[in-house]
């Protein structure tokens, strides 16, 4: 059974004069024609579905429609046409520290969010003591959450988010958090509970993150969906490929034919770098600096063909 | 059948844990600047009192038996409506970064709004029954019945925060016009002059308004010792369902909307 489950969603979204008049200024506009809404079209025709254990990484350049859809897949909004369908309970992290109230302990802010988040107060008792160990904040369970830098903001809602077992997890754009040493962790958690079986879903602009841990790929741009795939590798390469050249593939074959290109382009530029870091070394010995030139060779070969290294050590 | 009462069980659990939470964020926040925390609350419509009473006795004070406690009895009434409908008006507007961010029932902050300025009522009234009792006033079991007025005000209130909230998501000027409006209102709430001057016909305007119509109650209770018609009673609870309705209705069916205004 699919645990997320959208059947041709579209999103329609308004902008306009509207926000920020009051009323006085809306029947004056309204009486002189002069107000304007503007209606458009956030997702369209969006379709897609997700089993148990899938992990999704949205791509798409800014306002392609990625977290919109979020907030329909997670209930804040309700599609304007079509189907959402979801299965368990959602945690869903669309923006890290929003939500948290600065005057509050980091105690107090740690309820909040859980409550917030749909657990019970019973489970966040359980879970309390794991989460500030995982947000290494011990010291600080008792201060005003105003005064936690930023990175440690974060670490918190990561923890909270993630240390509680959700059926569907959604994150938009919050992996990258905290300093190098959590980073690692983060990560290395996110894991974990993929592999528990929970659905997950991943928008992010690093890439390189989406290729590594993710199993199925929704690419979106200006609210259209350009492919649903499992082929994670060719839809990156595609996209990368796309993020350069502006061109949108329209089929199959065109999404082969630029992660194709993508895979040339990657291939000419390391010979390329290669071809550069040549003719430095027989610039080197041109001068007959022999030295530097061994040196500079010697850490050629340690990054393009370390094996061969080991051997001539071994002789 | 069983399993969607489960279900509704669960998610009333939940929404029950999230509005602790937001009572006691909103209970902390409201009382953490102020220097005199609570007691502030209290001294306020005292202050009011002080100076409502030394004004006007002059002018109505004569006629009127038990001045202070009937001047007490329209201001604590009044204030309680105000600062509930006024605190509830920003409800959803100072958590708009929560809802947009969040799946949770926008509702939850409007209630934890008025659970503040129940009990703050709670404490004026206390002060209230004080200086009923300094006032001579003789005390009663029907006093009691006190609870009736209170529990439609409160329901009104809610009711009334909720059409304000949503007016205030989309219409940032709601709040000055929401001054000019429950100012004037407090004039025809007969908070410190009686109507009984007026025309018959002109005094049954008077319980157009819901405010006055609950200061009547409290009064007729207090200083005349007398249990309001049945036709009291109902008009109160017709107030408290109609504003109730209304603002259910606009938030039922704007629920999606207040996401595109903040």
């Amino acid at each position: 059974m699919a645990i997320i489950k959208l059947d041709n969603v579209s999103i329609r979204y308004i902008t306009g004069d509207f926000k920020d008049i009051g009323l006085k200024e809306y029947i004056v506009r309204r009486l002189t024609g002069n107000y304007h809404v503007q209606e458009f079209w956030a997702d369209r025709h969006i379709t897609f579905s997700l089993e148990k254990g899938d992990m999704l990484g949205i791509i798409g350049a800014n306002g392609a429609g990625k977290s919109t859809l979020l907030k329909a897949i997670s209930g804040i909004m309700v599609a304007t046409e079509g189907h959402t369908e979801t299965h368990g309970s959602i945690a869903a992290l669309l923006e890290l520290t929003s939500g948290f109230d600065g005057n509050l302990t980091v105690r107090e802010n740690t309820y909040l969010r859980g409550a917030l988040l749909g657990y019970t107060r019973e489970f966040m008792d359980r879970m309390y003591g794991q989460i500030i160990e995982f947000s290494e904040l011990e010291q600080f369970q008792d201060r005003p959450f105003k005064q936690l830098s930023s990175g440690m903001k974060s670490r918190l809602a990561f923890s909270i988010a993630c240390l509680v077992k959700p059926d569907i997890l959604i994150l938009d754009e919050v992996l990258s958090v905290g300093d190098g040493a959590f980073r690692v962790k983060s990560e290395t958690k996110m894991k974990q509970i993929l592999e528990s079986g929970v659905t997950g879903i991943l928008v992010s602009h690093a890439i390189s993150q989406i290729r590594e841990m993710c199993n199925k790929i929704l690419w979106l741009d200006h609210g259209r969906q350009i492919t649903f795939t499992d082929q994670v590798s060719l839809a990156c390469d595609a996209y990368e490929e796309f993020a350069l050249t502006k061109s949108i593939p329209k089929t199959e074959d065109d999404l082969r034919k630029l992660a194709n290109a993508h895979a040339r382009r990657v291939a000419e530029e390391q010979l390329k770098r290669r071809m550069s870091e040549a003719e430095k070394l027989q610039k080197m010995l041109e001068q007959g600096d022999s030295a530097a030139a061994e040196e500079a060779a010697l850490n050629i070969l340690k990054k393009y063909h370390p094996d061969l290294l080991s051997q001539q050590n071994a002789l | 059948m069983k399993k969607w009462i489960q279900r509704q069980a669960e998610k009333m659990k939940k929404n029950r844990f999230i509005f602790e939470e937001l009572v006691k964020r909103d209970f902390k926040q409201k009382y953490k600047r102020t220097a005199l925390g609570m007691l502030w609350s209290v001294l306020n419509p005292m202050l009011n009192l002080l100076v409502m009473r030394m004004v006007f006795t002059h002018f109505f004070g004569q006629q009127t038996p038990h001045y202070t406690t009937y001047i007490f009895a329209g201001n604590v009434v009044f204030s309680f409506y105000r600062e509930a409908t006024s605190g509830g008006m920003t409800a959803l507007m100072s958590n708009s970064h929560i809802f947009t961010k969040v799946n949770v029932p926008k509702y939850l902050f409007l209630l934890s709004k008025n659970v503040s300025s129940v009990i703050n009522f709670g404490l004026t009234l206390i002060v209230f029954f004080i200086f009923a009792a300094l006032d001579r006033v003789p005390f009663h079991w029907k006093f009691l019945m006190l609870i009736y007025p209170v529990i439609t005000l409160l329901v009104f209130n809610i009711g009334m925060g909720l059409i304000l909230s949503a007016l205030f998501v989309f219409f940032r000027d709601t709040q000055y016009l929401y001054e000019v409006f429950s100012l004037m209102l407090m004039y025809l709430s007969a908070i410190f002059y009686q109507i009984d001057t007026f025309p018959a016909d002109t005094q049954k305007l008077f319980l157009l308004n819901p405010v006055y119509a609950h200061i009547r109650y409290f009064r007729m209770i207090v200083l005349n010792n007398t249990i309001p018609s049945l036709g009291d009673h109902a008009l109160l609870l017709l107030y408290a369902a109609l504003f109730l309705g209304i603002g259910g209705l606009i938030y039922k069916k704007k629920n999606q909307q207040f996401l595109y205004y903040v």
